[in-house]
């Protein structure tokens, strides 16, 4: 009798853990992990960026004073996206990150048109100092490039995990997780930036 | 050709095949800009502009300092980008060659494109403390750059590498055994399966029809698990399978003292894994070279001669 209910036990445990692994519990979960991971690498990237600011700023006023129109754009993008409260469930908000998007969007074409502006100041462009910053700075839009696109492909993960046939029951009934949102591609990025001379 | 298909879907069969056809041949094409080309070891010259002797001398240096540090730097000349960004390359190969040990993320590449003059030097995460991107960027400048615009790629690269390498000493330090770090404890699909098996068999042991329902639940729940999630009809399939097995295998190993010799092929047919376990440890590690398993997070420094 005793031998028999530990073996019933046994078979109930097997069949748990079979009906746990099929529905796709432990998968969603770690998908989720892995996109909150990815953002938070994405923040890093921009932070990292936001960072180096203040330094460029200094640098470039010290070369070129009549700039200054440029360089406050700079700065005021800087103050709009630290201004920023970025929650943690900023991932399932579409407004909230598209919004995210366009302060950290705002701050990208300031710094790039005063990189063009700077194309002016040779005595700038060949100083040491700047000349560090520069590629400080093309280091982080490139992880912020990098950020960006493993998140996005996280969430196509995550995302594409909660849709599939068993798992979006476990879901419904178990986990109540909702899609998280990808990266658009930025407003401007369709068109070519114009150059004037 | 398309005979099943014909039979099947009647006129419309070949109408069918083509568009599929074509989809199929577009895919990888629209996928990949530029292929990620071949490791071939420390130095991958394939723009061919490297001499021999600069390249043995390089790679000699490369090696020793791999076996002191564990730091792997590697050399990649391509002969055009075909149009692609320098970075995004840069990381898709950083991606797929996976310089750099394991858990350490020490690797460096070291890319140059001949056609758009372009250099780029991408650094694993682990060394990005050491390697920043200005100082990337400065051994680009200060070192690469000018002795490339001389036309000195062998001096440029040479003292390229010995200026990466001046960067990222102490960083890390090899293991005491480099070759054998990988033999660590089974591999966790490994131990599932034995555990699995283990257990099939004891509870066989108790009745025959209990270890053919376990087997048929455990072998499709540890392909789920581990090999990769398969359909509900595979499932099925796999059901049968592990019923059978599970039925089979306790009779084997209670009966096997009386032909040990025999019982061992048969074992190692069903668990199709101890057996030839030397196969699934990811491969190709002890023949030539190839990356440790680091990763990259976009970190390094671009610039052009």
């Amino acid at each position: 009798m005793r031998k028999g209910s530990f073996i019933i036990k046994l078979v109930l445990f097997a069949c748990i853990f079979a009906a746990l692994s099929g529905c796709g519990y432990n998968t969603m979960q770690k998908n989720e992990e892995a996109v909150k991971a990815a953002w938070g690498d994405v923040e890093a990237a921009y932070q990292r960026r936001s960072d180096l600011i203040p330094n460029l700023v200094e640098v470039v006023k010290a070369y070129a004073k009549h700039e200054r129109e440029t360089l406050t754009a700079v700065t005021e993008a800087r103050a709009k996206v630290g201004e920023m409260q970025v929650s943690k469930d900023i991932i399932e908000d579409p407004k909230a990150l598209s919004q995210f998007q366009e302060a950290q969007a705002g701050m990208t074409s300031a710094l790039s048109r005063l990189m063009l502006v700077v194309e002016r100041y040779p005595d700038l462009k060949a100083n040491q100092n700047f000349q560090d910053l520069q590629h400080q700075l093309e280091g982080s839009e490139n992880r912020i490039n990098v950020a960006r696109t493993r998140y996005n492909k996280a969430v196509e993960v995550f995302n594409g995990s909660i849709r599939i046939f068993p798992n979006n029951l476990t879901n419904k009934f178990l986990l109540h997780l909702s899609m998280k949102e990808p990266f658009k591609a930025d407003a401007g990025a369709a068109k070519a930036p114009q150059v004037k001379f | 050709m398309g005979g099943w298909g014909d039979r099947v879907m009647g006129g419309k069969g070949k109408r069918f095949h083509v568009p599929l056809v074509f989809f199929l041949l577009c895919l990888p094409f629209a996928v990949y800009g530029l292929d990620v080309p071949r490791l071939q070891g420390y130095v991958s010259d394939h723009a061919g502009m490297i001499s021999p002797s600069a390249k043995s001398k390089i790679e000699e240096e490369l090696r020793a300092f791999e076996q002191s540090d564990s730091t792997q730097i590697v050399i990649l000349t391509i002969p055009s980008l075909e149009g692609e960004n320098i970075e995004e390359f840069g990381i898709k190969v950083a991606e797929a060659w996976k310089i750099g040990q394991q858990q350490k993320d020490n690797g460096v590449l070291l890319i140059v494109s001949k056609q758009e003059r372009k250099i780029r030097v991408e650094v694993g995460r682990g060394l990005e403390g050491k390697l920043t991107d200005l100082m990337a960027g400065r051994i680009i400048d200060q070192v690469i750059k000018p002795r490339f615009k001389q036309g000195d790629f062998d001096g440029g690269l040479i003292t390229g590498v010995s200026a990466l390498i001046d960067a990222t000493r102490g960083e890390f330090k090899a293991e005491q055994r480099p070759g054998k770090r990988r033999q660590k404890g089974l591999p966790p699909f490994l131990t599932l399966f034995l555990f699995l098996g283990v257990f099939t068999l004891i509870l066989g042991s108790i009745s025959r029809i209990l270890g053919g329902i376990t087997a048929a639940i455990g072998l499709p729940a540890f392909v789920y698990l581990a090999v990769l999630p398969v359909g509900i009809l595979a499932m099925l399939l796999l059901a049968l399978v592990g019923f059978g097995a599970g039925l089979f295998l306790p009779r084997l190993f209670s009966s096997g003292g009386s032909r040990r010799g025999g019982y061992r092929d048969h074992g190692g047919g069903f668990f199709f894994g101890p057996g030839t376990g030397g196969s699934t440890g990811g491969g190709g590690f002890d023949g030539g070279f190839s990356g440790g398993g680091g990763s990259f997070g976009g970190g390094g420094a671009s610039g052009d001669w």
